[in-house]
């Protein structure tokens, strides 16, 4: 078959499973999850024998080549050729995108099949929107399967897309598949008043990230206005980008390249959670663990990065006038104070996953802060890994979860009497690492690739994914400050502080929840979860561990002679026409010394402080805790209750006084007014009808009345009056007309 | 010769006597009376007429005698009518009968 239709074809059979399940399958459980594994295996072939034929038969060159066709989709002229295009295209990027979006979203799929607790009864007290209790199926779970076969539609098409406009309605569909799946428990509320619930938790996270949305539509707009085309090939034509970079824009100082950039850029704000519109992602942790890996780890949150890892020769454009340009500045700092932020906020975190959250939050900022040095190859690479390591740690947290939930059932069925059953469920936090510990022993197959994953997000040497990627950044923010660029050393700095402390609360978490002694009924009685949740988690370690070889650089003592750089030749020939890729010539040690002293220093003082030393009991407190500073990095720097009291309130004081006083009290006040006048009219009016037209009408026809009464007594039916009057009348004529009677005189 | 003059007045002052039997007296008759004194106060008229200005034509005289036929006529049925009322209301007092009114 024909390269161009598989890749037209790569998004459907997900689109369809969506549309089957939801429209006829829905009742049938098991054939739904059936039919969206099915549609995912038909997307994952096809997407994986687009990549090998790239990577292996194309090569390089597929980046002058791609497998690119279009259609004319919107007509905005008359002229066939001047609409608006829609069409797929293949280039080593997109394809390297394909190659592991469709492998993390297929483990996922699997995953979830065991995290609902397919094959396992009905539950009798669930409803819908509510966890399922212990060992049951979930309710939802056929709409569960139609939601993520649409969210897996919209990432595929958003990265076969050769156009800002489908990229952007990939993106959207993909916005609103979090909102469901963050929301999927929605009927789900907690003892803790303060903590958020799922359905806040979705509101959240769709309104945070419409800022963003918005933005980048306007940027989007912005490029379509400038350029007329919104086709990546078209507008990184040299020619093209060098104009737009030239052309100043509505604000000065800027081009109008650094103006789209710096929208687009927006939108890659919220999408990919970076401050200041990072709030929403650790909330996101309330939807379904297999929704946290997929949507909030592995893809939506990765295509946030790849939207700007994509549009980067735009975002890169003009820099000859300067050391960096300003969207490349922004990208820079943002990502650099993101990952620094987050890693320390991650290191007070007693959620599991919340812990994966602000660690999610700090990569993405890794691989942001990374293209503003102008390291686009290490940011793709960093993509990649990060999408097969966290993919894999969140299903290795969700099997920990569903391990622990399953101890603690076990736990309370025992010593408690069964009828206290499921309100106990709720009151214990399944996802506190102070309630696990000792897992190690338990739950064998999720410690081990846990473990492995941990150690790839910190960035172990050699044996990870996570290494290389890391030291590629590193290295890139250490050649723009070898150059003396400001913004380099900064961003060195600040990824290097951020590499060390995600190595210390890996190693915390870790220890957390695998090391020690059980810490209470629940993480003693857990055990071992079935095949297909672990299954994935294998294969993802697998990923986790061997993709880093696919891109180490040639210049690395020993590895880099033997090793080609693939992933440098084959993924950076996507923009080698655009961007000054920077090659380095020869090994410099000292991004190389950081990486591994930062990432082994910061396990070795996770590992000893943690399980070493001595490894913490059942109610002991966080040795760290107590300090001040502690309590603001548990508390999330008090980010939310900022935006809540300069976003959230004023907004929602200014919806309630546009309620009382505009709709109320003016327009409402306007509209009753016109009632109340036209009320009034009608009164008056009826008072003019009573008093005037029926009281004239009355006064006339009583008139009448009287006249007649008046005449009546003229008629006495006697017949000598009558005659009498003739008579009179006779005479009174005569005398009027004054008959001449000449003859008779 | 008397005057036409004469003639008529005495023919206007039967007509009055005539109308005034009519309009004044009650009983039913009377008046009945009265119209014939009125139809022959026109009698006296045209006889005059015709002999004092057209004596060579007839046509005064043929309207005295339809007069007399027509009175005749009247006075029969004017009879009847007032023996019918009485017969339906026992009297022949115009006073009383006034079914014509409202």
């Amino acid at each position: 078959m024909d390269l161009k239709l598989i890749t037209w074809l790569i998004p459907v059979p997900p689109l369809l499973s969506f549309g089957l399940i939801v429209l006829f399958f829905n009742k049938w459980k098991r054939l739904s999850s059936g039919i969206a594994i099915f549609s995912m295996v038909l997307a994952f072939l096809m997407a994986q024998v687009v990549f090998w034929q790239s990577a292996l038969v194309h090569g390089p060159k597929l980046a002058e080549e791609p497998i690119h066709s279009v259609i004319p989709w919107l007509a905005t002229g008359p002229n066939p050729e001047e609409w608006l295009k829609m069409g797929v295209m293949v280039d080593p990027l997109t394809a390297i995108m394909l190659f592991f979006v469709s492998i993390t979203c297929l483990c996922i799929f699997v995953y979830s099949t065991g995290y609902h607790n397919v094959g396992m009864p009905e539950g009798k007290h669930n409803k819908k929107g509510e966890l399922p209790e212990v060992g049951t199926i979930e309710v939802m779970y056929s709409r569960f399967f139609a939601y993520i076969s649409l969210f897996a539609g919209a990432m595929l098409t958003l990265v076969v897309a050769d156009n800002l406009l489908l990229l952007f309605v990939g993106w959207e569909v993909m916005g609103l598949c979090s909102y469901l799946l963050i929301g999927f428990w929605f009927a789900r509320t907690y003892p803790d008043p303060k903590r958020i619930t799922p359905f806040q938790a979705a509101i959240k996270a769709f309104m945070t990230t419409r800022v963003g949305d918005v933005l980048m539509l306007l940027g989007i707009a912005y490029v379509y206005s400038q350029t007329g085309t919104l086709s990546f090939r078209e507008i990184f034509e040299p020619a093209a980008l060098a104009k737009l970079a030239e052309t100043p824009s509505y604000i000065v100082g800027l081009s109008v390249a650094g103006l789209a950039g710096l929208l687009l850029f927006a939108g890659t704000v919220g999408k990919s959670a970076q401050f200041p519109l990072h709030v929403w992602l650790p909330d996101a942790m309330e939807g379904p663990t297999p929704v946290s890996a997929m949507i909030h780890a592995a893809t939506m949150v990765s295509a946030g990065v790849y939207a700007v890892v994509r549009m980067f020769p735009l975002l890169h454009a003009g820099l000859g006038h300067g050391e960096f340009t300003a969207p490349m500045l922004a990208m820079g700092l943002i990502g650099a104070f993101t990952a620094l932020f987050a890693s320390i906020i991650a290191v007070a975190q007693n959620d599991i996953k919340r812990v994966l959250a602000y660690s999610t939050i700090a990569q993405l900022g890794y691989m942001i802060a990374a293209l503003g040095v102008g390291a686009w190859v290490a940011a793709a690479f960093h993509l990649m890994t990060h999408a097969f390591f966290k993919a894999l740690l969140f299903l290795g947290s969700g099997s920990v979860i569903h391990g622990v939930e399953h101890g603690h059932h076990h736990a309370t069925a025992h010593s408690h009497a069964a009828h206290e059953g499921h309100g106990q469920g709720e009151a214990f936090d399944a996802n506190d690492m102070m309630n696990m510990g000792g897992l190690r022993n338990k739950m064998p197959v999720t410690f081990w690739t846990f473990l492995l994953g941990g150690l790839a997000l910190s960035g172990f040497p050699l044996v990870t994914a996570g290494f290389w990627s890391k030291d590629a950044i590193l290295g890139g923010a250490f050649e723009k400050m070898s150059e003396g660029n400001w913004l380099g050393t900064v961003v060195f700095v600040m990824l290097a502080i951020s590499a060390l402390l995600t190595a210390f609360y890996t190693a915390r978490q870790i220890s957390l929840t695998f090391l020690g002694k059980p810490r209470t009924e629940a993480a003693e009685h857990a055990s071992e979860n079935v095949w297909t949740m672990t299954a994935p988690l294998v294969v993802l370690a697998i990923f986790a561990v061997g993709a880093g070889w696919a891109g180490i650089e040639h210049t690395f003592p020993v590895l880099g002679e033997m090793v080609p750089n693939w992933f440098h030749s084959f993924v950076g020939a996507t923009v080698e026409n655009t961007v000054e890729l920077q090659v380095p010539t020869e090994f410099t040690p000292v991004p190389l010394i950081t990486s591994l002293v930062v990432a082994l220093g910061g396990l070795a003082l996770g590992f000893w402080l943690y399980a070493w030393r001595k490894p913490l009991e059942a109610g002991e407190r966080d040795p760290l805790a107590g300090g001040v500073v502690y309590k603001w990095m548990q508390d999330r720097f008090y980010f939310d209750e900022l935006y809540n009291l300069v976003l959230i309130r004023p907004t929602l004081w200014l919806a309630q006084w546009t309620y009382t006083f505009i709709d109320k009290t003016v327009i409402d006040g306007f509209l009753h007014g016109v009632a109340r006048s036209a009320v009034r009219i009608g009164e008056a009016f009826r008072v003019f009808d009573r008093v005037v037209i029926n009281g004239g009408a009355d006064a006339f026809a009583n008139s009448i009345k009287e006249l007649g009464l008046g005449f009546r007594e003229v008629q006495t039916g006697k017949v000598q009056n009558y005659m009498l009057l003739a008579l009179l009348m006779t005479i009174i004529i005569f005398i009027l007309f004054e008959i001449p009677l000449p003859a008779l005189r | 010769m008397v005057p036409l003059m004469w003639y008529l007045v005495v023919a206007a002052i039967l007509f009055s006597i005539g109308v005034f039997g009519v309009l004044a007296r009650r009983n039913a008759v009377a008046i009945l009376m009265g119209v014939e004194l009125m139809l022959n106060a026109v009698n006296i008229n045209l006889v005059a007429f015709w002999r004092y200005l057209q004596p060579d034509k007839m046509v005064g005289q043929a309207f005295a005698a339809f007069v007399f036929v027509v009175a005749a006529a009247e006075t029969a049925v004017g009879l009847a009518l007032i023996i019918s009322v009485y017969r339906n209301r026992s009297t022949v007092d115009v006073e009383n009968v006034d079914l014509l009114k409202w």
